[in-house]
């Protein structure tokens, strides 16, 4: 295997603004390899959004400490200085959001906002920067994309500003997309299209993807590997058919089993897990899964827990394994 | 079953929202936002309303709730017509409640808990103490301490302790109906499965008829009896839920069903059913509102609208493509031809 493009390695992130520090990200690793898509799945507060604005160095530097090491490229993007940054951000690595409407500028055209992104990193005649533009547009599959140029962000419709974003975040070539939450927003026509748009960069333009998402289904949909996040920690990795189809750790069990899908028998009861998720001011002792846990002893609630090798590829916080593992068999 | 038993009765609903424009602040548009709806809601069914933003569902449950005056259309409660001398707002508002998505700013945050759930029942005469007793009987059923909760502000709770309350403060004036307008969906999903039983425990327990909004067609498909899909404020097509997921009718709801993501890597979607964002409810398209996107769209399709006919046993769509005299059949025929 060669190396990662993308490595987080023991990231932690604090956020110490408020009375009490929060723990969001606890001791998080992990590998993208070049033209991979890897999703990291969880609940609110489960760190994924942060774990990503981590590596774009988003997170705001005075009420936050970062700990661990994210190399990107080769690159260590916590050593990078300000000027560094800003030619990292967009070039090497770019972001799309949940909000389009948000994360686009509203008084500026869409193809200014994609010149003046290209010129900023590039030094190119405007003409040929929005030749540019126009091939992204088309790229992303937005229709009339040259009249849709000059189209204001308000102007177009959900779907349509979420291709947009995608078509400004890859403006500048980089080989890394981070993807927060891309079609949380979108109706479910909408969504899958999108989706599939994802796929097809990743395959045409050998794009690394990190995909956030809430949704197992998007997440199978674009993921070759699939993370999954439980109050700052990833609980387990694995491809995602490992995943779906033999997963490990108590919560991947759950959630995956308190979904409502097709072959639910009418009037039955869904699996729930009891609870709900810690607080991470207040974090428990041991696994931080272990309140809601069905296979939790006095073990699991000392003491940190180690990450364990499943199989090449599929890992899992967990130290109870050997039950989940039984079950599968059962 | 008891279904046919319609407890809550619509016809030809609608609802334009005006925009205004123009130096005087004229009307200059409308937003179509239900646009004849016919519906009938039987006693002790979980009829679920799918369909994306902009299609009227909301509109539709604030409707049946008369939150909003319609412009047009009449709204029956177990036969009787609402607002009329028979059965005042008031009255039928008892019959009818609420749960919203957004479990925070439904909820009064200057009340305690148990004040934000009996104040619905003082409104409507119950006395303080009942009310009160009443309210803490709730809570316990919702799976709230009260002894823990019923004394706390709303920011005080996590997003599925607020929605039970929510749950609660509806269940508060023992009505027959509940609405839920995505009343799952801010939650995580956990915590959605835990409150999707509750649902489920409280309707069996009440008798209650629920009328359940959502996007997640997943869920949908669990919860329901019934299936209504709608699009660009209007009924694309009703029916039994299972019958409605295994065999479409309408070819919306076959697109919007096949849009949802596959649950197994190896055989992940391939081509969208459906490109394109939907169309403007500003404006929406002439005859069949899902002409402009549908696959199997026929001349007649452009010129005029279908009515929601029954098809099958319990199963009514409005598409020209399954009304025999509708001369879609005979058009396609005669363009196979040429």
């Amino acid at each position: 295997m060669t190396a990662p493009f993308l490595s987080i390695q023991n990231l932690g992130v604090t956020f110490t603004g408020g009375t009490r520090p929060v723990r969001a990200v606890n001791d998080v690793s992990l590998d993208v390899a070049e033209g991979e898509a890897v999703a990291l799945i969880g609940e609110s507060g489960s760190g994924k959004s942060v774990t990503m604005r981590a590596v774009m160095r988003l997170n705001p530097e005075n009420r936050s400490k970062l700990e661990g090491k994210i190399m990107v490229g080769g690159r260590d993007v916590m050593g990078l200085n300000t000027r560094a940054l800003s030619a990292f951000r967009g070039a090497e690595a770019a972001m799309i959001f949940q909000e389009p409407l948000l994360a686009l500028d509203p008084v500026y055209t869409l193809g200014d906002q994609i010149v003046e992104t290209i010129r900023r990193h590039e030094p190119i005649s405007k003409e040929a920067a929005r030749a540019r533009a126009l091939d992204l547009f088309d790229r992303v599959r937005i229709p009339s994309a040259k009249s849709r140029l000059d189209n204001y962000p308000h102007e177009m419709s959900g779907g349509m500003r979420q291709r947009a974003m995608i078509a400004l975040a890859l403006s500048c070539r980089p080989k890394l997309l981070l993807a927060d939450e891309p079609t949380t927003a979108l109706d479910a026509t909408v969504q899958i299209q999108v989706l599939l748009l994802l796929r097809e960069l990743q395959r045409d333009l050998g794009l690394s993807i990190i995909f956030v998402t809430h949704d197992i289904g998007a997440a199978v949909e674009v993921a070759d590997r699939i993370a999954v996040m439980y109050a700052g920690q990833i609980v387990e990795q694995a491809t995602a058919r490992d995943l779906i189809r033999t997963p490990r750790h108590p919560y991947t069990l759950g959630l995956l089993k308190s979904r409502a899908h097709d072959a639910m028998v009418k009037g039955s009861k869904l699996d729930a897990i009891p609870g709900a998720p810690p607080d991470l001011a207040n974090l428990p002792e041991g696994c931080p899964f272990a309140p809601r846990c069905f296979l939790a002893d006095a073990g699991c609630r000392t003491g940190s827990i180690g990450i364990a090798q499943i199989s090449e590829g599929h890992q899992a916080r967990c130290r109870r394994l050997d039950q989940t593992a039984l079950r599968d068999a059962g | 079953m008891s279904t046919e038993n319609a407890i809550l009765t619509v016809r030809n609903l609608r609802k334009y929202f005006p925009i205004k424009g123009g130096i005087l602040g004229k009307t200059i548009k409308n937003v179509h936002a239900v646009d004849g709806v016919d519906l009938e809601v039987f006693q002790g069914e979980t009829l679920g309303v799918v369909g994306e933003s902009g299609c009227g569902k909301s509109t539709t449950a604030r409707l049946l709730m008369q939150l909003i005056e319609p412009d047009e259309g009449a709204l029956y409660f177990e036969g009787k017509l609402v607002g009329s001398p028979e059965l005042p707002l008031k009255a039928f508002r008892r019959q009818v409640q609420m749960v919203f998505q957004d479990s925070y700013s439904s909820l009064n945050p200057r009340l305690t808990i148990e004040d934000n759930i009996a104040f619905g029942a003082r409104v409507h005469g119950t006395p303080a103490r009942e009310a009160l007793s009443r309210t803490h009987d709730l809570l316990t059923r919702v799976g709230l301490d009260p002894a823990r909760f019923a004394g706390r502000y709303p920011h005080e709770l996590s997003g599925g302790q607020r929605q039970r309350v929510n749950i609660a403060r509806a269940l508060a004036l023992r009505p027959k109906i509940i609405i839920l307008d995505e009343a799952v969906s801010a939650l995580d999903k956990s915590v959605e499965a835990q409150v999707l039983n509750l649902l489920a425990d409280l309707k069996a327990e009440f008798g209650l008829t629920y009328v359940f909004i959502s996007h997640d067609l997943n869920v949908v498909r669990f919860v329901s009896d019934r299936v209504m899909v709608m699009y660009l404020g209007k009924v694309a097509e009703i029916g039994d839920a299972e019958a409605l997921y295994a065999t479409p009718l309408h070819p919306y709801s076959g697109a919007l069903l096949s849009s949802m993501p596959s649950m197994d890597p190896d055989n992940r979607t391939m081509e969208p059913a459906l490109t394109g964002d939907p169309p403007n409810p500003i404006d929406p398209p002439t005859g069949c509102r899902f002409h402009t996107r549908c696959s199997v769209v026929g001349a007649v399709c452009s010129q005029k609208e279908p009515t929601l006919t029954q098809r099958a046993a319990k199963h009514l769509v409005a598409c020209h493509a399954h009304d025999p005299a509708s001369g879609y059949v005979a058009l396609k025929a005669k363009e196979a031809a040429e």
